[in-house]
């Protein structure tokens, strides 16, 4: 059998079949979101379609899913929602792990020194406050649609980055190829993120995937409050609390949207742990 | 031989990788008889402790595979045996110590707490009062100054020499035939590790136990055991009564292998052994240290040489030696 | 011949939680130009201290190093890069000395280009003259640390310490996590380079029988201070301190003929003392074997017993 690069990664990555069931969960969710135009049986459902003839029709051949008090197909909206979903774990976590990141790298590498006590105190006060109150408190104030949703999850979720890396980085300047990068003359830019960030990566990813399903979480909950994406544009936390009214003769309305996050989240944290195995260091 | 206490022969074991196998022990035989001081010395990554695991029971299996060959102590297979009797084994026949001390304690536990837990265990008491009694006199063995004060101490309270004379306390905590001292004060200075060394070499002799001595340092071999086997690759290439041994060395790793340590008289540094210890994943054919041998000959590129007694007390694995190996 | 580092009673204390740690006291020597200065101790005899002073790692409490005549006692921060350049460390972890996430290539080059050394087009040729130095295949350029074996590791660090061509090298343990074939390989190398360029080595190291063969100079340190210091061939031949007679005794040897120049066997007793406690009196006292009622009393002065032998003990000096 060859050895490829590739087959390695597989073969570490494969080791917990969970796993590859999270890239598979994962790989499906991404697929359905991006080709849902084609994916979804009555891709129309998805804007302002009104159809009452059809309403709150039980799951069938034709409705998988079933339908809501507008007739329009749940499965169809799902498909749909996972855009929105997606879209809002992607932009925050673009958002949220260069200024994380780049925050805890300056405060562990100048650890004990006003950069240090300045940036961690700070993450400090906003890691004190609840995390959905802030959200809360910062989508009410402004206009509620999608964008503001994402702003305010962005501005409670950089502190977790900083946290993160500020514990590895204390801990890497240490090692002695730190101290040699120093000796030699390097600068503090090529210190920072060309010998500390490279052996913070693995770990920085790993937490990526797995703030993946709890941004979209976050999100699912902004949504069923009402902060979210508004109608009649489809997101899964808005499905949940419309249907919710209707529980339990219409169940179906907001428990296959509720089993889709749930589904997002578990795929994100299932593909996680594969992917803090894949970067292991321990040869295969 | 009689009476062996220790049977290994043939002992092949591989670990499962992405795409293959390591072959790591490639049929290690030694044996040990009761109340025998045994070393064994080899480089990083040859096997030494994948062998002792092995006979203690510990292999974590997977990725570890045992091939082939036989363990025996006191004529009972060891690889044949059950959870119940591998523990028996344990308790009462044989024990190990490893290099790094700190690990082998439970930082979150007094030494008393993890001595008297041990002694429990080995001897099935429960009476608070003797167990305590048995764990002073443990730790009075291993000349432990203030035993009471150390029952009260945690791991990071002691020094890296009263750590490994914990673990030896921990793994002497009943009798044992049997000692297998992985590296024991390599990670410490070199006086400590005098003092640990003698340390056992004084239980071993009192308590009529014998010793498999671990290590990669030749004059610690040398000095404190009374036959060694010399491993290079997985494979047991030499084994002889140890002034034998040094007196004459045969096996050309052997021989390189002693050039290579620093001599106190000052003759200058040798060069080294060119190359590598082999890729288990591919290891050469033949003789595996063939790649990097001076001598090596065709033959050697195409079959395993066989241990040869030279002598009554000099065996060796290469055909450079004996006859019937050509 | 002009010295190339100077130490003046150096000295280093470090506050903890449980107390001031005395680490280095007081110590003082000199490294000449294309001399091996072995610096010997058990763990906690404040050695590494001493090199990472030197290197500007530490700030000392007191004293002062000189480099070629210049005073250069402030943390490296401060340092000059020029003088960054002329004085290159090797530590004693090659795991941990090379970034696991950068490639040999990469990791070589990073000197080359802080300092200007080589023009951009010719960094390659560079980086494959400096493998060749250390005898490493200019294919290594694209292999990442966990590809090599520990020795090879070590090997990339003095490429890395020699790319600068710093006239001194501090060799921090180098050899000692590693095997008695990997290490003879290295300090052939080590040894070879230094004859080429003349290069200053501080050698750190607890093994005796190594320095016996590589060190023109041996100090040996306990408990922050420096106990003997000689020339290698008196050292081991005439050593005059217990201390050292206690190491030099308990040195596994493996000939009959090593073992007719250790000295009486002295069984070495008892553990090396806290660092932050320190013994009243001369700091060895506890454990020697030769201890007289002055020892527990009075620290000794370091006394030149001949040119270039200093010793540290109330025993000797009194005797002579």
């Amino acid at each position: 059998m060859r050895r490829t690069r590739l087959g390695r990664w597989w073969y570490k990555f494969s080791r917990n079949p969970l796993s590859v069931v999270g890239l598979v969960i994962v790989a499906f969710i991404v697929f359905c979101a991006i080709f849902a135009p084609w994916v979804a049986p009555y891709p129309e459902h998805a804007g302002p379609y009104v159809n009452y003839g059809e309403a709150n029709k039980p799951p069938s051949l034709t409705h998988p899913f079933g339908t809501d008090v507008f007739g329009r197909d749940v499965l169809s909206r799902v498909f749909f929602a996972f855009r929105s979903s997606l879209l809002m774990g992607v932009v925050v976590l673009a958002i949220v792990v260069p200024v994380g990141v780049t925050l805890g790298l300056l405060a562990g590498y100048f650890k004990e020194s006003w950069i240090d006590i300045l940036i961690m105190r700070i993450t400090d006060i906003f890691l004190s406050v609840p995390p959905l109150i802030l959200a809360l408190a910062i989508t009410s104030v402004l206009k509620p649609n999608l964008t503001n949703a994402m702003i305010a999850v962005s501005v409670m979720w950089w502190p977790w980055y900083t946290r993160l890396v500020y514990g590895m980085a204390t801990s890497l300047r240490n090692e002695y190829f730190v101290q040699s990068a120093e000796l030699i003359g390097a600068s503090k830019f090529h210190i920072l993120f060309r010998e500390i960030l490279p052996n913070c990566v693995s770990t920085i990813l790993t937490k990526m995937t797995l703030d993946m399903g709890w941004v979209i979480l976050i999100g699912a909950a902004l949504s069923f409050v009402g902060l979210g994406e508004q109608p009649p544009k489809p997101a899964l936390g808005t499905m949940v609390a419309d249907g919710a009214k209707y529980l339990p003769e219409y169940w179906w309305i907001s428990v296959f949207p509720g089993l889709a996050i749930m589904l997002i989240v578990l795929g994100f944290n299932l593909l996680g742990d594969g992917i803090g195995d894949l970067f292991s260091l321990e040869e295969a | 031989m009689q009476d062996v206490l220790l049977d290994v022969q043939d002992l092949v074991v591989h670990f499962r990788v992405y795409g293959g196998y390591l072959k790591v022990l490639d049929g290690v035989t030694l044996q040990v008889r009761s109340q025998e001081r045994v070393g064994l010395v080899g480089e990083t990554g040859c096997g030494k402790t994948t062998t002792m695991k092995t006979i203690m029971g510990i292999l974590p299996q997977p990725p570890g595979v045992i091939r082939g060959g036989r363990i025996f102590f006191r004529g009972q297979n060891v690889l044949a045996m059950r959870p119940q009797e591998l523990e028996r084994l344990r308790r009462s026949g044989i024990s190990m110590i490893f290099q790094d001390p700190t690990a082998a304690l439970n930082p979150v536990f007094t030494i008393g707490e993890q001595l008297e837990d041990a002694i429990r265990y080995a001897l099935g008491r429960t009476d608070h009062a003797s167990i305590r009694e048995r764990a002073i006199e443990t730790l009075r063995s291993v000349a432990l100054p203030d035993p009471l004060r150390i029952l009260e101490s945690y791991p990071v309270q002691l020094s890296g020499g009263m750590r490994q004379r914990v673990c030896i306390a921990l793994a002497l905590a009943s009798p044992k035939e049997l000692l297998i001292a992985d590296e024991p004060g390599t990670s410490l200075d070199v006086t400590i590790q005098d003092q640990i060394l003698r340390l056992i070499h004084r239980l071993a002799e009192d308590r009529k136990m014998a010793v498999i001595l671990i290590s990669h340092s030749l004059g610690v071999i040398r000095e404190w055991t009374e036959r060694v086997y010399v491993m290079y690759a997985g494979t047991i290439v030499e084994e002889a009564v140890t002034q034998e041994l040094f007196a004459q060395p045969l096996h050309p790793y052997t021989k390189a292998l002693i050039a290579c340590v620093p001599k106190l008289t000052g003759e200058g540094i040798a060069e080294g052994i060119p190359g590598r210890i082999p890729d288990y994943f591919e290891p050469p054919s033949g003789c595996r240290f063939h790649p990097r041998c001076p001598y090596a000959l065709d033959i050697c590129r195409k079959e395993k040489p066989k241990l040869f007694a030279v002598c009554e007390n000099h065996r060796v694995a290469c055909f450079l030696f004996g006859e019937e190996n050509r | 011949m002009k010295e190339l580092l100077m130490v003046e009673n150096l000295q280093k204390f470090f506050t903890t939680s449980r107390g001031v740690v005395k680490a280095v006291h007081r110590v003082s020597f000199a490294i000449y130009p294309g001399e091996t200065f072995g610096l010997v101790g058990e763990s906690g005899s404040g050695k590494s201290t001493v090199a990472y002073m030197v290197m500007g790692m530490y700030r000392p409490t007191a004293g002062r190093i000189l480099f070629k005549g210049q005073d250069i006692t402030m943390p490296h921060t401060r340092r000059p890069l020029a003088l960054k350049k002329d004085l290159q460390i090797v530590f004693q972890d090659p795991g941990s000395s090379l970034n696991p996430r950068r490639s040999i290539g990469e990791i070589l080059e990073l000197p080359l280009r802080v300092h200007r050394l080589v023009d951009t087009r010719r960094i390659r040729e560079r980086i494959e003259e400096l493998l060749s130095i250390v005898e490493l295949p200019p294919e290594y350029a694209e292999k990442y640390p966990r590809a090599l074996g520990g020795g090879e590791k070590q090997m990339v660090a003095i490429a890395r310490a020699l790319s600068t061509e710093p006239s001194l090298l501090v060799l921090d343990e180098p050899t000692s996590a590693l095997d008695v074939s990997i290490q003879a390989k290295i300090i052939s190398t080590l040894v070879r380079i230094q004859r080429e360029r003349n290069l200053g080595y501080l050698f750190i190291t607890h093994d005796l029988s190594l320095m016996r063969n590589i060190a023109h100079r041996v100090a040996i340190m306990y408990l922050g201070r420096i106990m003997e210091l000689a020339s290698a061939r008196v050292f081991f031949e005439k050593p005059l301190h217990p201390y050292t007679k206690m190491l030099l005794s308990s040195i596994p040897v493996v000939s009959e003929e090593e073992e007719k120049l250790k000295p009486a066997r002295v069984f070495s007793t008892g553990e090396i003392p806290s660092p932050i406690d320190l013994p009243p009196g001369c700091v060895f006292h506890p454990r020697c074997p030769e201890v007289r009622e002055v020892c527990r009393e009075r620290e000794p002065e370091m006394v030149e017993v001949e040119p270039g032998h200093l010793v540290r003990c109330h025993a000797v000096s009194s005797g002579s």
